[in-house]
């Protein structure tokens, strides 16, 4: 530090009482609300410590993790269920070694819940000793994978080919190949639980993403034939319910469709989602090309691209890149919109909570209990990938632009 | 370049056709709408031969025919002996009595949670926002089930209901309060309320516009105000009897009598959707009270406005300008998910729709005609809100 310079050193963070008199005892009116608060707060708290510890029965729960967490999936097959797991583990450390950041927190985060779950202060009857170290795996997995992203280089272009790969191969493992006898056939109706949710939603966006982008040209377009089709089928599928889009895919479909072609369920309840995703990802991505300024177009022009190579060489990437945030929002948002599957007989998370208070007469009066536990798996779930999203938001500074 | 000249009919204005912008273009959307149409005709034509072969009807004539199925509660007087199609206009006046509850609920949970959000008490502000990042986080179909299963469900019976001040009584039955009845005379006194209503807006429109233009107070607000209070008021003495009468429910031999009584299924809904709605409407709110910058607010202040003429003047228009469309569109969601209404046996429209594809097979008209009501009301909203924006961006300018 230079001579002359003068330090003025930070604002110091203020006594625990002035936060609490500036906080929460400002005046009169302040005051009250705070007595207030504390009462609400201290009557909720205590209510729900008693439930969870004291009233609540939770064996519903405890003794049907597996349900929950794959459905009727079979169990002599399971391990192609924790394959998936384990690349999608392992492909998180990489990408966190490789990208550090929030990325890192996340996995870190994985790493934790993996460990947590395989100590779950459950019987042993219900989680067993392998799950428990199957569980545990999965944070050593995480690790080796983060040592590999850090050390070996390599153009993180792969990575997004590796996870492109996990996709498909994920669905090729959990439907298994016809008559194959390493890998036998699982029909879609076996699959539920959290695979299935996560599954739909997946399913969803990744397939929703092309046709919304092509819907999104197509609105875009200055051909008036292409754009009155595109806006009609956005505005429609805008327009109306979910559940309507899911009903109609699931009744509607075998009859529109000749007898010949039979889809099965889940397969019509994911075209239903697509078609719903689609029209939303193209709203979305519609934002994105409109945050593309007319100087980007004319230099293309000027370049002497034409307008296909303008398009998918100086548009859409930077498009894409802007709506990353919002297409993270839409899969949050499709992530809770597959509990309507169970609107159609799905056996998603939520249809398995409600089949298992059914199953039994002594947990016919535990909704609370599950329901509670079913909320609870989407919160964390959901508010984890908000919260990510938000924090990648915020160090990219996309969106901002 | 032109070594080999082709036929003239291939070119217009010396550009062969298949360099021709305009042709290429025309080309393009013609092969797009017949493989479009044509994808249409297919669907269409596998719906005509499967219909057939099951000898289902693809017209609207089963709509007068009888429905045949009891309907849990309804607005309008209902028997099985209606036809369907007046089935499905108490299916969709019960969606329309769900969100015109809802919405005005969920707007007053919103904006109280907005403010709370926006509260100098740390406290206060966290509650706010713990409610918030609780119920956006959790799928809405999850907490209709745990508003309808794990809660409505498991209520006292009747005779030992839950009391709550006001008196409200909660019971597996439902919900018992203090309820207003129209009496003979409500027919009479309800267009003293509209002229009443009417009469107000215009009058304070016209004496505003005169304050603005002329600069003298003319006090449009109280205006407005005593004569939307005045004229029922007033009518409220004219008419034979009072028009509206309460009722407090009273606990019977076996159920409550008197009183206003919510279903187990609509109550369930309705909290439910408020809830939910509520906290994405609080975001709205607080989104677009934090758009107002602080100079607006200062630069009133400094031209001698008081803080209620800054509010009502300066924050306000501000705010509600960037609050207004997502809030719209909060509204129309809400009216969308009450369709969930289906997973906890409340009859709103889709209800009835999905009974009567059970009980008549006619699924094909029954989805036209629900998803083109559905669409009406969204596309409605949206060209209305369109209009909106389309004024307070003139104004901006």
């Amino acid at each position: 530090m230079t001579a002359g310079t003068t330090v003025i050193a930070p604002p110091k963070r203020p006594s625990a009482v002035k936060w609490l008199r500036r906080n929460l005892f400002s005046s009169l009116g302040n005051t009250l609300l705070t007595v207030v608060s504390v009462v609400v707060i201290v009557f909720v708290l205590r209510s729900l410590l008693r439930f969870v510890f004291v009233q609540a029965d939770w064996s519903p729960v405890v003794q049907n993790l597996r349900l929950y967490a794959v459905g009727t999936y079979p169990i002599e097959e399971m391990w192609r269920v924790w394959a998936i797991v384990y690349m999608v583990s392992f492909l998180m450390g990489v990408s966190a070694g490789k990208a550090r950041g929030t990325t890192l927190t996340f996995a870190g985060a994985m790493g934790i819940a993996y460990i947590a779950l395989a100590l779950l202060p459950i019987s042993l009857q219900y989680l067993s000793i392998t799950s428990r170290l199957a569980l545990a795996a999965n944070t050593v997995l995480i690790w080796l994978g983060y040592v590999f992203g850090a050390r070996v280089p390599f153009k993180g272009r792969w990575l997004a080919v590796a996870w492109g790969l996990s996709f498909i191969l994920t669905l090729v493992l959990l439907g298994g190949l016809r008559n194959a006898a390493l890998l036998p056939a699982v029909e879609s109706g076996k699959w539920g639980g959290l695979l299935l949710t996560f599954l739909l939603a997946l399913v969803g966006i990744v397939a929703s993403f092309p046709i919304g982008v092509l819907l999104a040209l197509g609105r875009q377009s200055k051909l008036p034939v292409v754009k009155a089709m595109c806006i009609v089928f956005i505005e429609m599928v805008r327009g109306v319910p979910l559940v309507t889009i899911l009903f109609m895919t699931s009744i509607l479909l075998p009859l529109l469709l000749p007898d010949t072609i039979r889809i099965d369920r889940v397969l019509r309840a994911m075209l239903g989602m697509t078609l719903f995703a689609a029209a939303y990802m193209a709203e979305n991505v519609r934002g994105g090309l409109q945050s593309i300024s007319r100087g980007q177009y004319d230099a293309a022009k000027a370049m002497g691209l034409n307008n296909l190579q303008t398009t998918v060489l100086i548009i859409l990437p930077q498009a894409l890149r802007v709506v990353i945030p919002a297409i993270v929002g839409q899969f949050i948002a499709l992530f809770m919109d597959t509990t309507l599957a169970i609107i159609v007989g799905l056996l998603e998370l939520l249809a398995v909570g409600s089949a298992i208070i059914n199953s039994n007469p002594k947990w016919l009066l535990l909704d609370t209990e599950v329901y509670a536990f079913i909320a609870l798996v989407f919160w964390i779930f959901t508010y984890s990938m908000a919260y990510a999203s938000r924090q990648v938001e915020r160090a990219v500074g996309l969106g901002t632009r | 370049m032109n070594s080999t000249r082709l036929p003239g009919f291939l070119y217009r204005k010396g550009v062969p056709v298949w360099r021709d912008v305009v042709v290429l273009q025309w080309t393009a959307q013609i092969i797009s709408a017949i493989l479009v149409i044509g994808f249409i005709y297919f669907l269409i034509s596998n719906v005509l031969s499967a219909a057939e072969a099951r000898g289902l009807g693809l017209g609207f004539g089963f709509l007068n025919l009888e429905a045949g199925f009891p309907v849990a509660e309804s607005v309008i007087p209902y028997d099985p002996t209606r036809s369907f199609g007046y089935a499905l206009w108490v299916g969709f006046l019960n969606t329309i009595k769900v969100a015109i509850v809802g919405i005005f609920l969920a707007t007053i949970l919103g904006l109280i949670a907005a403010l709370a959000r926006l509260s100098t008490n740390w406290l206060v502000r966290s509650i706010a926002g713990v409610y918030v990042n609780i119920i956006r986080n959790i799928p809405l179909l999850v907490q209709l089930f745990i508003w309808y299963f794990a809660f409505f469900q498991q209520l006292p019976p009747v005779d030992q209901s839950l009391t709550l001040p006001g008196p409200v009584y909660l019971s597996q039955r439902g919900l018992y309060m203090i309820g207003l009845a129209p009496a003979g005379s409500f027919s009479q006194w309800i267009l003293f309320l509209l002229a009443g209503i009417i009469l107000a807006i215009i009058a304070y429109q016209i004496l505003f516009r005169y304050q603005l233009r002329s600069g003298r107070s003319t006090y449009p607000l109280i205006t407005g105000l005593v004569i939307f209070i005045g004229l029922p008021t007033l009518g409220w003495f004219l008419v034979q009897g009072a028009p509206l009468q309460v009722t407090v429910p009273e606990l019977g031999r076996f159920n409550f009598e008197g009183g206003l009584r919510l279903t187990p299924e609509f109550a369930a809904l309705l909290a439910g959707l408020v809830v939910y709605t509520g906290a994405f409407i609080a975001e709205v709110i607080r989104g677009g009270i934090l758009s107002v910058s602080k100079g607006q607010v200062e630069a009133s202040r400094s031209l001698g406005l008081s803080s209620t003429q800054t509010l009502r003047l300066v924050t306000l228009p501000l705010a509600l300008r960037v609050i207004i469309p997502p809030l719209i569109s909060q509204y129309l969601n809400l009216t969308k998910n009450s369709s969930l209404a289906i997973a906890i046996g409340f009859v709103d429209m889709f209800f009835v729709g999905r009974t009567i594809i059970n009980q008549a097979g006619q699924a094909v008209p029954v989805f036209i005609l629900i998803m083109g009501i559905y669409l009406c009301l969204s596309l409605v909203t949206s060209f209305l809100l369109n209009i909106y924006n389309r004024r307070v961006q003139l104004v901006e300018r």
